[in-house]
């Protein structure tokens, strides 16, 4: 096929893949910060579309002329303004339009907008921390949120650079040791958002992934009333169990869950594991296979991971993980 | 008489003044900077071809989801080797390479101003490119990214010896950048041919000049940022460490300082051999001369004003981020020049579709794109959604490879011949161009709608049922095939090294003095160096110009007196005047010495052996000493 | 087409003397990098020096700046007594130059081992040791281009038109003195100022 239709396909192919909406696309968002950022894409794409048929159609025939006419033939048009023209004036036109569209979507991106919901989210190794202060709430790998109502997520880091990113809601800042950086999304439909950390923090930085839950005002509401308070306690004999061998083994010395002795700090808090999507920041789903299998080698699953494999037996084990699956 | 009649064999006399030992000994003690060329650009193509398959290795394991061809430990050694042998082994030292061989051949003198320091220079490469590449082969290759940013780079998150191998590495091989900025400034400022004003340069050196000014003031700021990395790793100071009251964020402020300059020390002799290839396959000048050279400068300026738009994700105030921002934008102004200047340059001429100008143009279609896609990043709120995504890996291979390495394959086209005396295999040569140019294109485009879905970069895997499946594989299939282009040169280079045609002095027709010669040329360059009159000599009606010897001794150095006596003229900076004679230096093997002694010394920080790094530093110190000694007897 | 090529009337600066400058240009740059990472790294702590460290001592690094600063001038004598042939005079002041630059350095030794802090204290430790660290090796160096130089003299093998190694000595020296001063000013007295 000619290289033009072929040049053609790629692009269609991968416009299609653009559309598909499976992905974490920062062109199908749901937050106006997001909505933004993906309109001054499209602003730029098609500047981008336009200068690069223009110019590279220029450089084809710039290349083809000579031979086409069958010599050189002399052109009217001087060096010198073709240069001024194309490669200073008109660019300085579209680069003043970016500067502005920059400097305009930069400071409304950064607007806290009204009392908005105030998350601290600290970038661990490999996982998320999340804490909503004002309801004391601990959590990790998983941010609830209202519809509707702007979050404002503390970031911080306790170990190396990371950084929060959730395309289809915002940009990404980088978690940095040492200071607090502050970062901003409303949620303006209900879903769950793929999370991503990105940027380069060692051996499982691509198993460090969470997802940011939005949900009705009235949903969440009763999710905070609920999970306030330390849970309710085992409610069976096995969860009893459970609860027992995880208060005394090497769990408590990494965990927390409220309501129990256990007040570890190292690794996250499990309060409401049960009701959790996924193991190890999305690196697997949460279900009792795999969460006995975590248990037992955490390290076969997720090489490099902090997390030592612990030895129980069999129906330790599984007292243990009924008791934390029963954690919603 | 002229310089000109008197050169018209080969004097035995000067066939001898000239002669370096042959084999091994000649080795490790030529000075002749055309050897020297030859050698940098042919380690660093090796280097290309085994960063080159470590990025196959890891698109092997990207095709498909949830792979574990690869281990998530070798991933990171393999991005982490790519990148930094791709900069620091092979785009930075061919690009050398080149400047090292055709500098003195275009500017019409016969070496570099200082031969020996450029021999050193080549030794600390090839011994610096030893010390990386030796990570590998005992398995402990650097893993903290190209960038090393700390705190992952620190002890405390990698304590194996891993990213001492980078940092130490990182500090020796700028040592051979340096060293060779100085001596390529002192050349083009001091060793023109007569008549050789500076608005008569070619513009290559013209980038090369640029290129070297911007390294002397950009490489020490990555020597800090490695050096002081390897000062807290080795000797446990606090330089970027926040738990003793260090900062990371100076981290990445020392290292960009220097970052972003690089790609313009890469891009501008890269545009610069473009903007010898276009002129001679347009058959007319270039358009625009003086615009060319004052945007190369420009670019080089500018281009120290812009290094916080690879951090505007740390959280920095938005004002003093958007002035970065403003900066950023306005370097694609000088660029936009370049681009018309070229384009008005084919425009009146009639263009022939030789290899090389395929080269040219292929990085003209690449290098819009990846421009136009770096503007796109340097709006601040775009950039916070495609930083560190597989948009900015698009974008910069886009300017990396297409915009550095399609014109260092025109290069290879282009001036293989005059190195070799033999053309390279023109089907071929075809055939190779276009499966780069396809595979490029293949393979780094579709990373553009990747970053755009989500996906972040320097990930070992990723999950199916994200929508990047489909795209991860045409990359990788088109990855292949663009090795496969590569591996057609490489097939042409080494075909034609014993069955290319023989090449005639100037088989381009070109306008520079480097055509003016032999091919390959002799070891005196010229026996008789012309006067220059005009920016494109070869091009003048009469053809060159050479000067009337009337007794004095400078002005007979210009000729077979200057050649026999392996000198050559030292002329004024801005008219090009002759002013005094130098003597080149004969062969030796001091440069290698020094080079080996701060090896040694490298070798005894990385493992951390004082008494190791000790004799290196007494076997270094007494090479430069004993090179010292002799500096007056080679001067007149 | 010939041409009549008239070569200038006086040679220039030797090509050793614009590799010099350039190398001093990448060196200076460092040190410019450096207090520019000290004073970013002081911007953003809350105290200046950090962990409690007192300001450096200003009484006796003032005379030793001043020591250090005076061993320039011999120099100058240096190449003026080299043009006119006076080896002797050459010696005697590269001599003059030495110590007072051992001199410095000697007491930036005594002065390391009086402080109360070590390089891996903290950020401010470790920057303060650095710069000067750096800087005393730079001062090591050229006292040992120095002794070239006047072994060299003294060996018959510097003169009046072939004096191009002390010439790049005196442009190093003159080098690490101006550093000193913005190392002194910006390490020593500006640590006073609140």
């Amino acid at each position: 096929m000619t290289r033009t239709r072929a040049a053609g396909l790629l692009m269609a192919i991968c416009l299609l893949a653009a559309c598909d909406d499976r992905a974490p696309s920062s062109l199908r968002t749901h937050a106006p910060q997001g909505d933004r950022i993906a309109h001054v894409f499209w602003l730029m794409f098609l500047l981008a579309a336009a200068v690069y048929v223009v110019v590279g159609g220029l450089i084809v025939v710039a290349a083809t002329r000579g031979r086409r006419r069958g010599g050189a033939r002399p052109s009217r048009a001087s060096d010198e303004r073709f240069i001024w023209l194309g490669g200073i004036a008109v660019p300085a036109v579209i680069l003043a339009v970016l500067a502005t569209v920059t400097v305009g979507s930069a400071n409304v991106l950064r607007d806290p907008g009204h009392d908005p919901l105030r998350v601290e989210v600290i970038g661990k190794r490999w996982w998320w921390a999340v804490r909503y202060p004002r309801e004391g709430i601990t959590t990790a790998n998983e941010i609830r949120v209202p519809v509707g109502r702007p979050v404002e997520v503390l970031l911080r880091s306790d170990n190396v650079i990371h950084s929060f990113w959730v395309p289809e809601l915002n940009g990404k800042m980088d978690t940095i040791p040492g200071q607090t950086s502050v970062h901003h999304f409303t949620a303006t439909r209900a879903g769950t958002y793929r999370g991503e950390c990105a940027e380069f923090c060692g051996l499982q930085h691509a198993n460090m992934n969470f997802v940011v839950l939005a949900e009705p005002a009235a949903d969440f509401d009763r999710w905070v009333v609920q999970h306030r308070n330390p849970p309710s306690g085992p409610a069976s004999e096995l969860e009893a169990r459970g609860e027992a061998v995880f208060v005394r083994s090497a769990c408590a010395g990494c965990h927390t869950i409220r309501g129990t002795d256990a007040r570890g700090v190292l690794g996250p808090d499990l309060t409401d594991f049960g009701g959790r999507q996924s193991i190890g920041a999305k690196t697997v789903p949460n279900d009792r296979a795999r969460l006995e299998g975590w248990i037992a080698d955490p390290r076969s699953i997720k090489p490099g991971v902090l997390m030592p494999p612990t030895a129980l037996e069999p129906d330790e084990l599984q007292a243990l993980v009924a008791y934390l699956e029963s954690l919603k | 008489m002229t310089v000109a009649q008197e050169a018209e064999h080969h004097d035995p006399e000067v066939v001898e003044a000239w002669e370096e030992a042959p084999g091994v000994p000649g080795f490790f003690s030529t000075v002749d900077h055309k050897r020297i060329g030859v050698r940098y650009v042919v380690t660093a193509f090796m280097f290309f071809f085994l960063a080159g398959l470590m990025a196959l290795a890891m698109r092997q394991q990207l095709a498909r989801p949830d792979s574990n061809v690869l281990s998530p430990q070798t991933y990171n050694e393999l991005f982490t080797s790519h990148g930094t042998m791709m900069i620091f082994l092979f785009n930075t030292p061919v690009l050398a390479g080149f400047g090292n061989y055709f500098l003195p051949l275009m500017l019409g003198t016969r070496d570099m101003a200082f031969p020996r320091l450029n021999a050193f220079s080549y030794w600390i490469f090839v011994l610096a490119g030893i010390f990386m590449t030796s990570s590998l082969v005992i398995g402990k290759a650097p893993d903290g990214g190209w960038f090393a940013y700390t705190p992952l780079t620190e002890k405390a998150f990698s304590p194996g010896i891993n990213m001492d191998f980078w940092g130490l590495g990182v500090v020796f091989v700028g040592i051979s950048t340096s060293v060779g900025a100085v001596n390529f400034l002192v050349t083009a400022f001091k060793m023109r041919a007569p008549g050789m004003t500076l608005d008569r340069m070619p513009v290559f050196v013209w980038s090369i000049v640029g290129m070297a000014a911007m390294v002397l003031f950009a490489v020490p700021a990555v020597t800090l940022s490695a050096g002081l990395l390897e000062a807290d790793r080795i000797f446990g100071t606090a330089f970027f460490r926040p738990d003793h009251g260090g900062s990371s964020l100076l981290y990445q402020h020392l290292f960009w300082f220097w970052g972003h300059p690089e790609v313009y020390i890469l891009f501008l002799p890269a545009a610069g051999m473009v903007a010898a290839i276009i002129p001679t396959f347009s058959r007319r000048p270039i358009a625009g001369y003086l615009w060319v050279v004052s945007s190369l400068i420009a670019v080089a300026f500018i281009s120290f004003g812009v290094w916080v738009h690879h951090m505007f994700v740390t959280g920095m105030p938005v004002l003093a981020m958007s002035f970065f921002s403003a900066a950023t934008l306005v370097i694609a102004i000088p660029a936009g020049v370049q681009f018309f200047s070229f384009i008005a340059t084919m425009w009146k001429g009639v263009v022939r579709f030789a290899t090389p100008m395929l080269f040219a143009l292929g990085f003209l279609l690449i290098f819009l794109l990846g421009g136009i896609t770096g503007v796109m990043v340097a709006v601040m709120p775009f950039d916070w959604q495609v930083h560190d995504s597989y948009f900015v890996v698009a974008h910069f291979h886009y300017v990396l490879n297409g915009a550095v390495v399609f014109p260092i394959f025109g290069a290879l086209y282009y001036w293989v011949p005059k190195m070799t005396g033999r053309m390279l295999h023109e089907r071929l040569g075809k055939v190779s161009f276009w499966t780069m140019f396809i595979g490029f294109n293949g393979a780094f485009f579709p990373m553009h709608i990747l970053g755009l879905l989500g996906m972040p970069r320097r990930i070992y895997t990723y999950p199916s049922g994200l929508g990047w499946d489909g795209l991860n594989l045409i990359v990788t299939l088109a990855s292949f095939v663009f090795a496969l282009g590569t591996g057609l040169t490489l097939v042409n280079l080494i075909w034609s090294w014993k069955r290319g045609r023989a090449a005639p002095d100037n088989p381009w027709d070109g306008d520079t003095l480097e055509w003016s010669t032999t091919s390959p040329p002799p070891e005196w360059n010229f026996e008789a160096v012309p006067v220059v009159g005009s920016r494109h000599p070869l091009w003048d009606d009469g053809g060159l110009g050479y000067a009337v010897v009337d007794g004095d001794p400078v002005t007979a150095s210009l000729g077979r007196e200057g050649a026999k006596a392996r000198a050559t003229p030292v002329l004024t900076g801005v008219d090009a005047i002759p002013e005094a004679i130098m003597a080149i230096p004969h062969e030796s093997y001091l440069p290698f010495l020094v080079a080996l002694g701060i090896a040694v010394i490298f070798f005894g920080l990385l493992v951390k052996a004082a008494l190791v790094g000790i004799v290196g530093l007494v076997l270094g110190a007494f090479a430069i000493m004993r090179w010292a000694w002799f500096t007056e007897a080679d001067l007149r | 087409m010939t041409a009549v090529v008239v070569p200038a009337r006086r040679p220039g600066l030797p090509l050793g003397w614009w590799g010099m400058a350039a190398l001093i240009a990448t060196e200076a740059t460092i040190f410019a990098a450096l207090i520019g990472s000290y004073f970013f790294v002081r911007a953003t702590s809350p105290e200046w020096p950090q962990g409690g460290i007192e300001p450096p001592e200003l009484a006796r690094i003032w005379v030793f700046t001043f020591v250090l600063l005076a061993s320039s001038a011999p120099l100058f004598w240096a190449e003026a007594a080299v043009r006119r042939g006076r080896l002797g005079q050459v010696r005697a002041a590269l001599l003059v130059s030495f110590v007072l630059g051992a001199a410095f350095l000697t007491n930036q030794i005594l002065e390391y081992r009086e402080l109360g802090f070590g390089v891996r204290d903290n950020a401010y430790a470790s920057l303060f040791y650095g710069i000067t660290g750096l800087h005393g090796s730079h001062v090591a160096v050229g006292l040992l281009m120095n002794l070239v130089v006047h072994v060299k003299a003294r060996l018959g093998r510097v003169g009046p038109d072939r004096h191009l190694t002390l010439t790049l000595f005196a442009m190093y020296w003159h080098f690490v003195d101006v550093v000193w001063i913005f190392v002194f000013s910006s390490l020593y007295l500006s640590a006073h100022v609140r």
